[in-house]
């Protein structure tokens, strides 16, 4: 493991059988992750009744009804989330060479959730489809200002510093959204919010969400040729005769699209940008080609599988999304943190 | 330390500045007593202060505005000499009881108690700072041994990077915890993180005070040793000064500031950063003058900022945390602009 920073920095390595392997393997492990999360429940539900609802749904069975108003949706937000934030930190880790890039971290989900309790407070009635261009926005304030800081610091900053700086101003974003709760009265929707999770997930988030990811996933894959040689640094990248200006500037606008989507509906989740792009780099090497499609499954099955964490750890009562995925994205942050690599501090 | 003349120009300095903050915290104090929804003017809070006030205005003076006057104080000074020591014996300037996850590790104690005897917080004062120690004092072991290596010692950005990752998984901790409580306890949690010297009576302040009392004096008397971390660890080690005891003590006096600061005045962020940072441009980088003024200017800011935090809107008060942060986090940025990479 402590090798694959030098093992990837200056030479394309990808192993294309492990990764169609992923992917073959992840897609069926996430349909039988999300069999499994709509099984399971405060009702237990059978695999025959879960069959029969899809194919030859009855509206009369209560059964059946569950599972296409609650738990279908649920599975599906959950699996576009994970999509979205994994191939999300992926491209921001593959453009800024950063390993400890991931929207969580820089400031980008602490944007749009600024901007989200704006909404809540000023336009509590403005349906979902607006929301989440307000989500957008707030992303990019939130990497704005995060960016904005590297930008005036002499020589940029160091990954580390970056973190930093991320961590300041979400805390400010985060102090902003609460004494604005506090004034409007919605505390109690905010730490609920905050907490992140699929549960609530419906139908029109859903289908208001999945096109933007979609969206997102499909242009990022279309991009990741460029992203891999951006990854190899700015000189190679000019040198290949490569608009970097206009790459970056693409892959932000992805990155803000699939974050502000994905924040929208689970709210306050970090680490899944962090934790999935370096598995999928040690599985499949560093051609961006596989990781983006590769990060979007992995994700995906991420978090799928804990959000049925997240509904067993305390049952009957919901575990907030976003701690099962803390518990899980810290010690990995702290394994990275802890690595002996230069480039970092 | 020689005594030549620069060092004696920087000691007349340095107390003509103490004086000048001194002054300044004697100021917002009065601006203060005078400022709230209930408004009363300078002459009448004199005559309130020497007896001869009405009922309903030694109400709000004696038992409401002057206890939250002198824990702001004693908080602010508490969580900038907290800083101070901090970024002392870190050796990084932008160490912070906040941003290394100690007032996290601090208030998640608090939590747990308030989470399991719901009704009992008034009651607690003396319990409170206790608690909070334990729950700092964990913290801040964890974060040093997850960011200590063998023959390396803490490198400086690998602490900040190792207290941001456990203060994320504190508040993965502490939104479970708040998730189980009622509305009512929720709102007081929430208040309370976000800083808001919720403790506004006498008995908080004797709660807060013995601490502050104790560990300020101690600190300042470990001023040669915090002067000597500025040298490298092999330096200051060859000149006779067990390095890692000596920061393990230090250590435990910042954490015992912050937790003590954090269990009466709430989740207050950046007052170490600021605090110590303010007053280094004032009188430079030499503990001996840095410590005293650091503790001014924190109970400075957190005084000012809750008197601005208490008059800025009608019937709703702004916790105070909220206000600094405002405050602290640009300059936070600002310095990490400006600092070397």
């Amino acid at each position: 493991m402590a090798s694959i920073q030098t093992k990837n920095s200056y030479q394309v390595r990808a192993r294309p059988k492990a990764a169609a392997a992923i992917l073959l393997i992840g897609l069926m492990a996430i349909i039988l992750a999300m069999a499994a999360s709509i099984m399971i429940g405060v009702r237990e539900i059978s695999l025959s009744t879960l069959w029969h609802s899809l194919f030859s749904f009855n509206p009369e069975d209560e059964l059946h009804e569950i599972i296409r108003s609650i738990r279908l949706p649920r599975v599906l937000a959950g699996a576009l989330v994970g999509a979205g934030f994994a191939v999300a930190g992926a491209m921001m880790q593959g453009m800024t060479r950063n390993g400890l890039a991931d929207p969580g971290l820089l400031g980008v989900n602490a944007g749009s959730g600024f901007v989200l309790v704006l909404v809540f407070a000023f336009f509590p009635k403005l349906p979902f489809e607006a929301m989440i261009i307000f989500s957008f926005i707030g992303a990019a304030l939130g990497a704005g200002l995060v960016y904005g800081v590297a930008f005036f610091a002499k020589g940029g900053l160091s990954p580390v510093r970056l973190v930093l700086a991320g961590a300041v101003i979400g805390s400010l974003l985060t102090g902003l959204s609460q004494a604005i709760t506090l004034l409007y009265q919605i505390t109690y929707d905010l730490t609920f919010w905050s907490a992140g999770g699929v549960s609530t997930a419906d139908w029109l988030q859903v289908s208001v969400m999945a096109p933007w990811i979609a969206g997102g996933i499909i242009a990022a894959f279309i991009l990741s040729r460029f992203i891999t040689i951006l990854s190899l640094g700015e000189e190679i990248a000019i040198g290949l005769g490569q608009r970097t200006k206009l790459i970056r500037g693409l892959a932000t606008l992805i990155v803000l699209i699939l974050s502000g989507a994905a924040v929208s509906t689970v709210g306050g989740v970090g680490f899944i940008g962090l934790i999935v792009p370096h598995i999928v780099r040690y599985l499949v090497g560093v051609d961006y080609r596989w990781i983006i499609p590769c990060s979007a499954v992995i994700g995906a099955l991420l978090v799928v599988l804990a959000d049925i964490g997240a509904k067993t750890v305390n049952m009957p009562y919901e575990t907030p999304l976003g701690s099962i995925i803390a518990v899980i994205g810290i010690p990995f942050f702290l394994y990275l943190a802890r690595k002996e690599r230069r480039e970092l501090a | 330390m020689k005594p030549d003349i620069f060092q004696q120009n920087r000691k007349t300095h340095s107390i003509k500045m103490m004086i000048v903050f001194s002054g300044l915290v004697i100021i917002s104090f009065i601006i203060s007593m005078n400022s709230g929804t209930f408004s009363m003017s300078p002459i009448e809070v004199i005559q309130t202060l020497v007896g001869g006030g009405t009922h309903q205005q030694n109400l709000v003076l004696f038992n409401l505005r002057l206890p939250r006057m002198v824990i702001a104080v004693l908080v602010g000074a508490g969580l900038a000499v907290s800083g101070a020591i901090l970024q002392g014996i870190s050796r990084n300037d932008l160490s912070d009881p906040g941003i290394l996850g100690i007032n996290a590790g601090a208030s998640l104690a608090v939590l747990v108690f308030v989470a399991l005897f719901p009704n009992q917080t008034q009651g607690s004062a003396f319990l409170m700072p206790f608690l909070a120690l334990i729950g700092a004092g964990f913290t801040a072991i964890l974060i040093y041994l997850l960011s200590f290596k063998k023959n390396k010692g803490i490198e400086p950005t690998r602490l900040l990077l190792v207290g941001i990752a456990v203060a994320a998984g504190i508040s993965a901790i502490t939104i479970i915890l708040t998730l189980k409580l009622n509305p009512r306890n929720l709102e007081f949690v929430v208040m309370w993180q976000m800083g808001d010297l919720w403790g506004s009576n006498w008995k908080f302040v004797l709660a807060l005070l013995p601490w502050t009392i104790l560990l300020l004096p101690f600190v300042y008397y470990k001023f040669p040793i915090l002067n000597l971390f500025s040298l490298n660890d092999h330096l200051a080690g060859s000149l006779g000064v067990s390095i890692e005891k000596e920061r393990l003590i230090l250590l435990g006096a910042a954490v015992g500031l912050a937790a003590s600061s954090v269990a009466i005045g709430g989740g207050i962020g950046f007052i170490g950063l600021l605090g110590p940072h303010i007053a280094r441009r004032i009188v430079g980088p030499q503990h001996q003058f840095m410590l005293p003024i650091s503790a001014l200017v924190g109970s400075l800011i957190v005084l000012t900022s809750d008197t601005i935090a208490r008059s800025i809107m009608e019937n709703t008060e702004i916790p105070v945390g909220v206000v600094i942060s405002l405050l602290g986090a640009p300059y936070f940025l600002y310095l990490l602009i400006k600092s070397k990479a």
